[in-house]
């Protein structure tokens, strides 16, 4: 069975180049679209991931999320949008715009080091629970209730917010 | 574990899948293009093609050869590699879709047991897929085809959902095997008939046929997302398109009218794979029928009707689906 044991090797490494190359190319990318379908790749590196640590289903809703919804609504956003001054595109950003780039990095990563390094991890033949959909609906519906019904009323805020704000470009200029 | 040759079966049942997959997509493209132009003749009662071969029956074929031999455009100003890689993001996700569709009882690539998630989030691809290829172009058109395909696909994408879901809750599992085996007795399309309904409209909208056939409206777009697309590239999106409507079909006939199941044939060993294929022809002559009959609907009137009556007739017969199933 070693062939396999290779491949699925070959495949993990596949999908940490996968993030990397779309960060990068998110990050280097002088367009924005160009930017967005880097994100892309980088997520489609996360789902490999979880299918690689015995997860398809959250490797699944990665795909249908992440990339089916959240990809494509930027994108949109991209398109509807006014077009962005080429010239602009090409200058160099103002320093102060880099400063917090540099900061907000910095402070998320090592917010994950931080985390990382403080979680004890258990070894793979230990894991306990499964990850069959079965297990996760039980878990989100009884252990984790609150959290799940606190997810869905923050996208019922954010859907009210951007119908109101949506009205008032429509009509406010009239009024 | 018995080898063939030096090769590990697991491997060698991938590449015999990969093309026969391939093959059928091909075929399937050319059958349907075929039947498309055959029947919408008959519809407007004309011959339709009738010079290449009996019948015009080799029409496609010599199209082919011709998509083939021309040249590929890039429009200047435009992303290279964008441009080339936007056909196969469209091709590629429905080739792997293939994976879980249960032909017949023995017909199948490979049984996931979440197989309708499976197929619906490697389709959120199409839409990806479609809005590079409406960006890269560089073009009005092709842009107003891809704004109008997502703002489409999203809204319809919901009904669909909800449609499929309430087979869910029947089956109690994600797996389309399963799905077919539970409609031994009875077939969901007796059950379910609003959300079968429901589930074909909002399969008209996803692969952009009319009437809803807003993104491609050549009137009034030239060709839509792939106005720009020329030779070998057009013909990606040409298969990419019919492979999708034969797939919304399949999910159909796998989910609503009992999949393989039918009256066993003298083949009895090709009788499953019969049945299925002659289901799914029949929907995707409907398809047809329907693209020749009705006139294209208005953008407005499209999501309206998505989100004022599909939306909540799905809800509302979730609900009653869920009540009735846990009473």
């Amino acid at each position: 069975m070693s062939f396999y044991r290779y491949l699925a090797e070959g495949l993990f490494f596949g999908f940490i180049v996968c993030i990397f190359a779309g960060a990068f190319i998110s990050l280097r990318a002088r367009q924005l679209m160009n930017s967005v379908l880097g994100l892309a790749i980088s997520l489609l590196g996360v789902a490999g991931l979880f299918y690689h640590l015995g997860s398809p289903f959250l490797a699944l809703m990665e795909l249908l999320i992440n990339i089916g919804v959240v990809c494509v609504v930027i994108a949109f956003g991209i398109m509807v949008g006014p077009k962005p001054d080429q010239a602009a595109e090409k200058r160099p950003p103002p320093k102060r715009n880099r400063m917090l780039a540099a900061g907000a990095c910095l402070a998320a990563s090592a917010l994950l080091l931080w985390t990382v390094l403080n979680t004890p991890w258990n070894p793979a033949i230990a894991r306990i629970g499964d990850f069959t959909i079965r297990h996760l609906g039980e878990s989100l519906l009884h252990q984790f209730c609150l959290p799940f019904e606190l997810i869905s009323i923050l996208l019922l805020v954010a859907i009210i917010g951007a119908l109101i704000i949506a009205r008032i470009g429509r009509y406010g200029a009239r009024e | 574990m018995e080898t063939v040759g030096t090769l590990p079966p697991q491997l060698l049942r991938m590449i015999l899948s990969a093309v026969v997959v391939i093959a059928f997509v091909f075929m399937n493209g050319l059958l349907l293009g075929y039947l498309e132009r055959k029947l919408a003749g008959r519809f407007q009662l004309r011959p339709g093609p009738m010079e290449v071969g009996p019948q015009g029956m080799l029409q496609m074929v010599a199209d082919a050869v011709k998509l083939i031999g021309k040249q590929f455009i890039i429009p200047r100003q435009s992303s290279t590699t964008l441009f080339r890689l936007a056909p196969f993001l469209a091709f590629v996700p429905v080739g792997v879709s293939f994976i879980v569709i249960p032909l017949s009882s023995k017909l199948q690539v490979l049984d996931l047991d979440m197989g309708l998630i499976f197929i619906i989030a490697v389709m959120a691809f199409n839409m990806v897929a479609t809005l590079v290829a409406g960006w890269v172009s560089n073009n009005k058109y092709a842009l107003f085809g891809a704004v109008r395909s997502v703002a489409q696909g999203v809204a319809y994408e919901i009904p669909m959902l909800l449609s499929l879901v309430t087979v869910v809750l029947l089956t109690h599992s994600f797996s389309m095997r399963a799905m077919v085996l539970s409609q031994s007795h009875i077939w969901h399309v007796f059950m379910q008939p609003v959300a079968f309904v429901i589930y074909f409209i909002a399969g008209l909208a996803e692969t952009h046929r009319a009437p809803f056939d807003l993104p491609e409206a050549e009137s009034e777009l030239t060709a839509g997302f792939h106005t720009e697309f020329s030779g070998i590239c057009f013909s990606f999106f040409f298969l990419a398109e019919y492979t999708n409507m034969f797939f919304v079909c399949s999910i159909a006939v796998t989910l609503f009218l009992g999949g393989w199941s039918g009256p066993p044939l003298p083949w009895m060993e090709y009788s499953g794979a019969i049945w299925f294929m002659l289901k799914v022809y029949v929907l995707l002559f409907i398809m047809i029928w329907i693209r020749w009959t009705f006139p294209r609907v208005r953008f407005d009137q499209l999501l309206n009707f998505c989100w004022k009556y599909l939306t909540p007739i799905a809800l509302l017969n979730l609900l009653i689906t869920a009540l009735v199933v846990k009473l």
